[in-house]
């Protein structure tokens, strides 16, 4: 381990992100063993919520196997160093849950909003921020906005009160081109850090993570062994790894991270995170991650074709929270397909 | 009735267009808080009083006014329907303040005429609460309701957006009071498309062991049918289904759940058809005022 001041601040969402590709099926004994093992390499900020944030436990999203505080509140107690995030999306959490996961002993809320949608975040920004909490305004799905609209959302996000901002390739659908473009307008319009969440459908995310970082983004996401949404996230200990490489130096072991995901985070994975035709598809496509798992599962309902409904989807421009149109993309398939037959 | 619009934004402006054409409610103003606001001049462009002086307005007037329907939004209402209520106007509130009894009109009309406040939830709340009610009216126990909203960016004003938590609140509530759910959860979502999305509601409903199917989707049919009759453009985007689990939800464990997809297309009366949200919440609300003057009226003949 580094002892220097690290160059970028690393947030590890295995516990959050990570979720979508466990079905949200998180046990006490997990987590602890992700915060232990994540706080001892050294990583300074972990995040852990619902996939889809706090309260996203439901029928559109999936219910949680563990109600979220309590694995909210393990987490805090399991961690000595690390900072315990939140991520919370206006409109399916609450201001209130804000105040529960502060009690908790939770450091940081993200606050998410789709990435042209940044008003509906003031509530819970200024919420999060008079009780003390270190607040991130976190934009989603950032390839369907340009560069300025970005900055535009951002500055109303900075405006009530964010400590910073990110961006989330949610689809994993930008090139290192298109991340270039939107970190370095964001660092030259605001006067707060920026970071970014990258995802992998597209076999980019460390390469943009990178990019990010080279642009001037001081803060950058990963999971353990990428788990994450659709084809995964950013890995964390990969991240570290090629950081190292490059002589950026980010104050965690990296031999540290490789044992957390090689000896807890892969036995537990149901699949390896892999770009598999589905996961390729919602990057190509520019369809939000977290339906990969959704849409197979409706896919396999209504015996219709996943990758025709992520199309569909990706033809409708839905957004993150809109899973129960894959529902709705899988009956009319079903129709159509009926139809054609007669 | 003499009745008074407060708040000029997207919600007041449509109501507007609607009520000109009532024959129990007669419009007095569209009361606003920025003289150049599109609604307040529309507002003046039909020959209507429109001023500007917000809730102060209402109140030096309230000797001419029997009814207002506030379409500001949470807090506005919270700070003021007091005030409303002891100056012996009747409020219907718009917003998701939640203050009067809930009402939806294909449930329950009729229960709160007399009341000196009204709240009609919230837009996805009028497209949701009567299908979980249609629902639990033919099974034993609802365990658990959930509703998914999502509108048109554009559609959706300052006021919605600051209200975002007293939306789901709201409508969540309505779910488990009006709707009958013993547990629930309502979800928002915007969606920036262009051209805009239709209004689209989803509602899903755990189903216990023993319901009979058949029953919860013909229950669905006829509620949809009532709900048309006041909304023309709410409708059934697929077909009901019933999708197999088990499913575990915070009511418990369910081997079913209904999966009803709504989507409503808005009359256009200001805002384009897209802006169905619009139009339910102003839809509801005229029929509740037209109610409550048509029992004032009958009271009236009778006294």
């Amino acid at each position: 381990m580094s002892t220097s001041a690290p160059d970028f601040r690393l947030i590890d969402s295995t516990l959050r992100d990570g979720s979508h590709a466990i079905s949200h099926q998180y046990d006490s004994k997990e987590v602890i063993a992700i915060v232990k093992g994540l706080d001892r390499a050294g990583v300074q900020v972990i995040e852990i919520a619902h996939g889809d944030g706090l309260g996203g436990s439901s029928f559109n999203y999936g219910f949680s196997k563990v109600d979220e505080k309590g694995l909210i509140a393990q987490a805090c107690e399991a961690t000595t160093n690390a900072k315990i995030a939140c991520l919370l999306l206006p409109g399916i959490g609450l201001t209130d849950d804000l105040r529960d996961v502060h009690e908790l002993g939770v450091g940081m809320a993200r606050i998410a909003t789709h990435c042209t949608e940044a008003d509906i975040s003031e509530q819970h920004i200024k919420t999060a921020k008079s009780l003390g909490l270190e607040t991130i305004g976190f934009m989603m799905l950032a390839h369907m906005n340009s560069p300025e609209g970005l900055v535009e959302e951002a500055l109303k996000m900075q405006s009530y009160g964010a400590d910073s901002i990110y961006f989330a390739d949610s689809a994993g659908a930008m090139t290192t081109e298109d991340v270039r473009r939107r970190v370095s307008a964001l660092v030259s319009a605001l006067d707060i850090p920026v970071g970014v969440h990258a995802h992998n459908n597209l076999s980019m995310a460390v390469a943009n993570s990178i990019a990010a970082y080279e642009e001037g983004a001081q803060n950058l996401d990963g999971t353990s062994a990428g788990l994450g949404a659709g084809a995964g996230n950013c890995p964390t200990e990969i991240l570290a790894a090629v950081s190292d490489k490059y002589g950026i130096t980010t104050g965690v072991d990296v031999l540290a991270l490789m044992d957390v995901a090689e000896e807890i985070v892969r036995p537990m994975m149901p699949r390896q995170q892999v770009i598999d035709r589905a996961g390729l598809i919602l990057g190509y496509a520019g369809v939000y991650g977290s339906f990969l798992l959704h849409s197979q599962r409706a896919a396999e309902r209504y015996n219709v074709s996943q990758a025709e409904i992520l199309l569909e989807l990706g033809r409708r421009r839905v957004v993150g929270g809109q899973e129960d149109m894959i529902i709705d993309v899988a009956l009319e398939l079903t129709q159509k397909h009926a139809e054609a037959k007669k | 009735m003499r009745c008074a619009i407060i708040g000029s934004g997207n919600i007041g402006t449509d109501l507007m267009v609607k009520m000109l054409r009532s024959d129990v409610l007669d419009l007095v103003a569209l009361v606003g808080i920025d003289p150049e606001s599109e609604g307040l001049v529309r507002a003046r462009g039909l020959g209507l009083e429109a001023p500007h002086t917000g809730p102060e307005w209402i109140l030096e007037n309230a000797s001419n006014i029997d009814m207002i329907f506030d379409a500001t939004s949470a807090y506005v209402h919270v700070r003021h329907y007091q005030e409303y209520a002891e100056a012996g106007i009747t409020a219907i509130d718009l917003t998701p303040a939640a203050r009067g009894p809930k009402v939806i009109p294909p449930v329950n009309l009729y229960d709160h005429l007399d009341a000196p406040n009204i709240n009609m939830v919230t837009c996805g709340g009028q497209a949701t609460t009567p299908m979980v009610f249609a629902i639990r009216r033919v099974i034993d126990e609802l365990p658990y309701a959930e509703m998914v909203s999502t509108v048109a960016s554009k559609s959706a004003g300052p006021g919605t957006r600051q209200n975002i938590d007293e939306f789901t609140k709201t409508t969540s509530t309505a779910l488990r009071e009006i709707g009958g759910a013993l547990r629930s959860k309502a979800i928002m979502v915007l969606n920036p498309a262009e051209p805009p999305i239709m209004m689209r509601n989803t509602v899903f409903a755990g189903i216990p062991e023993g319901a009979d199917h058949g029953a919860v989707i013909d229950s669905v049919h006829e509620m949809v049918a009532e709900v048309t009759k006041y909304v023309p453009g709410y409708r059934l985007k697929n077909p009901p289904v019933i999708e197999e689990g088990p499913f575990h939800t915070p009511g418990g464990i369910v081997p079913h759940r209904a999966v009803v997809l709504l989507e409503v297309e808005g009359a256009g009366d200001y805002l384009p058809a897209y802006a169905g949200n619009l139009d339910i919440m102003t839809a509801a609300a005229m029929r509740v005022g037209e109610a409550i003057a048509r029992s004032r009226k009958e009271k009236d003949a009778n006294a």
